[in-house]
């Protein structure tokens, strides 16, 4: 009697967790499956956050007015949301388990390019289109092994091939900068690129990388490597770091009396820069970036008050991107018109304008990544200001 | 010249973070030959209790420092008292895998409820002096002043006080201490507290000159602090501060002479070359392991 008594709760759990199967193990309606493989944790959670957010906004915008035209019928998009942790390895699989375990259509995400670079790997393989919205490393669309171009891999981005010589042209003719310090992280890929192409076209416009200094995932005392930037005293500094490590190496360089002007790249771009720079070291520096809340696109305007209508703050770059991404995946799956993986991954290569959140893209033909604008923002008074727009 | 001296400031102030964790690894070993892996989180989450209290009630900096160190002296006590002392005749690998998992309790508790960095607010005017092209700044002279006089207390307190020459006699032989009458285990628990406060100040330190804390922290930091203490020879104090500022002084002086990508690459090199020649650490004495 007693034996069984205390057996009570366990079976009863058994039965319950029994139940939830049996129901989720029902036929679901149909539906058109969109992966998310995105940074919820780890490094940049801010990042994957802001990608959640707005695939979620715009699947919600899409099932509420009925659903997406497939072929004959309507279909709602169903998210299937995964975490990579910002780690190369998990977001391989992430990709793994979105492809072949959920089953779904389109992968967007990842968002970082040491993220994006490995899962793109697993699309590929898989034969499944993946849209990463914020990954700008050239080698994120290019095959590891054979160099050419990936079937599978697009972006709603431009690349560093881009971005580094339109904050290398501002340095030189805006800031008049002649000289030009860079520390980066060179275990992480969007840095590394992005460093080795904006002394490229620094010094091919005229100017001179004094300093090439680097640090490690991780790192947070930089005073060692800033002491050897002060040494050289450069006009200005480019630091292609995460909104997280940036504030952090902002601080330490004001307290070595380092004066010069700091320049960031469009991983500056997560409101949180802001809110960690507590001492107020990056008032007055410049970043590229995607695309403006200022910006007067209607489009633009829409999605921010719905964005902010949704979440109440105000949506950064990769929201931005990450929305036009799942705009893209959208309308490849109904411009295929089937629910087939490589009808929709030539819908998707057979697009070759559209207009978006961030502005006009152009796809070339046989391009992975569109071309389209830049901006560069000021930091000032807390908050991110809109200086000028940059054409490719 | 200048700039070796600006880069051997630089130094100082890591060295005195990794010497106040390193001591906390050392004392914890020296009383129970056991490494607390859970080190490295009682550090990070100094940095958070300190954010939690200026959100609270905006103490001045010493008093905040004083709080810090208390709570995490407490939490360290509970440590032992919960997770270690019930496993403290057990298998040695299974004191290693409690310690290991009370480091990931604790630095996913706080990635539950603060997943996100954080910016720590400023609790000193900071000046900067600069000094015929050196600068240092009022910060770094206190985390360097701190740390040395903390340090030099607990030096004296285990060399002159009877209380140390308790924690030196059980580290020297567990089994026969309780015979002579000494509570073995109020003086563990007392040496995990002082442990944890001293970790607790290494964060609050740690988090005003680096102001951007996150729960991962603990890990990078935690070990770098865990090689001091081994190099210097863990177990022994002096050990671990000599270990603390030789691995800060190797990091620090490899960029300023070196390129920067190798860093850790010949920072390491040159601390196993160290353990190589001296096994037991610079300063540690080679022990007889009783079967």
């Amino acid at each position: 009697m007693h034996n069984s008594m205390r057996c009570l709760p366990a079976l009863s759990a058994i039965l319950c967790s029994g139940a939830l199967l049996l129901t989720s193990c029902q036929p679901s309606k149909p539906s058109v499956k969109i992966g998310i493989n995105a940074e919820l944790t780890g490094e940049m959670p801010a990042v994957g956050a802001s990608c959640k957010q707005a695939a979620e906004l715009f699947a919600e915008q899409v099932n509420k007015a009925g659903g997406l035209s497939v072929g004959t019928e309507k279909l709602p998009i169903k998210l299937s949301v995964v975490d990579n942790s910002c780690k190369a390895d998990q977001s391989a699989a992430a990709a793994q388990r979105l492809i072949s375990q959920d089953g779904v259509l389109v992968m967007v995400g990842p968002d970082a390019s040491s993220c994006a670079i490995p899962a793109g790997e697993i699309a590929e393989a898989l034969g499944c289109l993946m849209i990463s919205p914020w990954s700008t490393n050239p080698k994120t669309t290019v095959d590891s092994t054979t160099g050419k171009t990936k079937k599978n891999v697009f972006r709603a981005c431009f690349t560093d091939r881009f971005e580094s010589p339109v904050l290398a042209a501002f340095a030189t003719k805006n800031l008049h900068a002649k000289t030009a310090a860079v520390l980066y992280d060179v275990s992480s890929e969007a840095p590394t690129s992005q460093s080795a192409l904006f002394k490229e076209a620094f010094e091919k416009a005229g100017g001179k990388v004094v300093a090439m200094e680097t640090y490690t995932t991780g790192d947070r005392d930089f005073s060692a490597q800033l002491t050897k930037i002060r040494e050289t005293a450069p006009d200005i500094i480019y630091l292609p770091a995460p909104y997280n490590d940036t504030p952090l190496i902002a601080a330490q360089a004001r307290q070595l009396g380092i004066k010069a002007p700091f320049l960031g790249s469009d991983a500056w771009s997560s409101p949180d820069i802001i809110k960690l720079d507590a001492g107020k070291n990056l008032e007055g520096s410049y970043f590229c970036n995607h695309y403006s809340t200022e910006s007067p696109n209607p489009k633009a305007k829409q999605f921010i008050a719905d964005y902010k209508a949704r979440y109440r703050n105000a949506p950064d770059d990769v929201a931005a991107l990450t929305y036009d991404a799942m705009t893209l995946a959208a309308n490849s799956i109904a411009a295929a018109g089937k629910t087939d993986r490589t009808a929709v991954r030539d819908a998707m290569a057979s697009i070759r304008s559209f207009d978006g959140v961030t502005g006009h893209f152009v796809y070339p033909e046989g391009a992975r990544e569109p071309a389209k604008s830049a901006v560069i923002m000021q930091i000032k008074d807390g908050g991110f200001h809109w200086v000028s727009t940059v054409e490719p | 010249m200048k700039y070796l001296a600006q880069q051997t400031i630089n130094a100082l102030q890591l060295g005195s973070i990794y010497a106040l964790i390193a001591l906390g690894y050392s004392m914890v070993y020296g009383v129970l030959t056991m490494i607390n892996f859970a080190h490295g989180d009682v550090f990070m989450l100094g940095a958070f209790f300190c954010l939690l209290l200026i959100a609270i009630v905006p103490l001045p900096f010493w008093l905040a420092l004083i709080v810090v160190m208390g709570a995490t002296a407490l939490l360290g006590t509970l440590i032992e008292r919960f997770a270690y002392r019930p496993l403290r005749n057990a298998p040695r690998v299974s004191a290693i895998i409690t310690a290991l998992g009370c480091g990931l309790v604790i630095q996913n508790t706080t990635l539950g409820i603060s997943p996100y960095a954080r910016p720590m607010p400023h609790l000193l005017d900071n000046t900067t002096y600069q000094f015929g092209g050196l600068t240092i700044t009022t910060l770094q002279m206190i985390i360097i002043g701190i740390s040395v006089a903390l340090m030099v207390a607990l030096d004296f307190l285990i060399r002159k006080t009877s209380f140390g020459m308790a924690m030196r006699a059980i580290s020297s032989d567990r089994a026969t201490v309780p015979l002579l009458g000494i509570p073995a285990n109020r003086v563990i628990a007392i040496t995990f507290a002082l442990g944890a406060a001293l970790g607790g100040a290494a964060g609050l330190l740690y988090g005003m000159a680096y102001p951007v804390v996150s729960a991962a922290m603990g890990i990078s930091v935690g070990w770098k602090a865990f090689v001091a203490a081994v190099i210097g020879g863990i177990g022994n104090m002096r050990g671990a501060v000599l270990g603390a500022f030789l691995l800060g002084g190797v990091e620090v002086m490899t960029v300023a002479v070196l390129p920067s990508t190798y860093r850790d690459l010949i920072s390491y090199s040159l601390l196993l070359l160290i353990l190589i020649f001296k096994p037991h650490g610079l300063l540690g004495k080679p022990t007889l392991q009783k079967a």
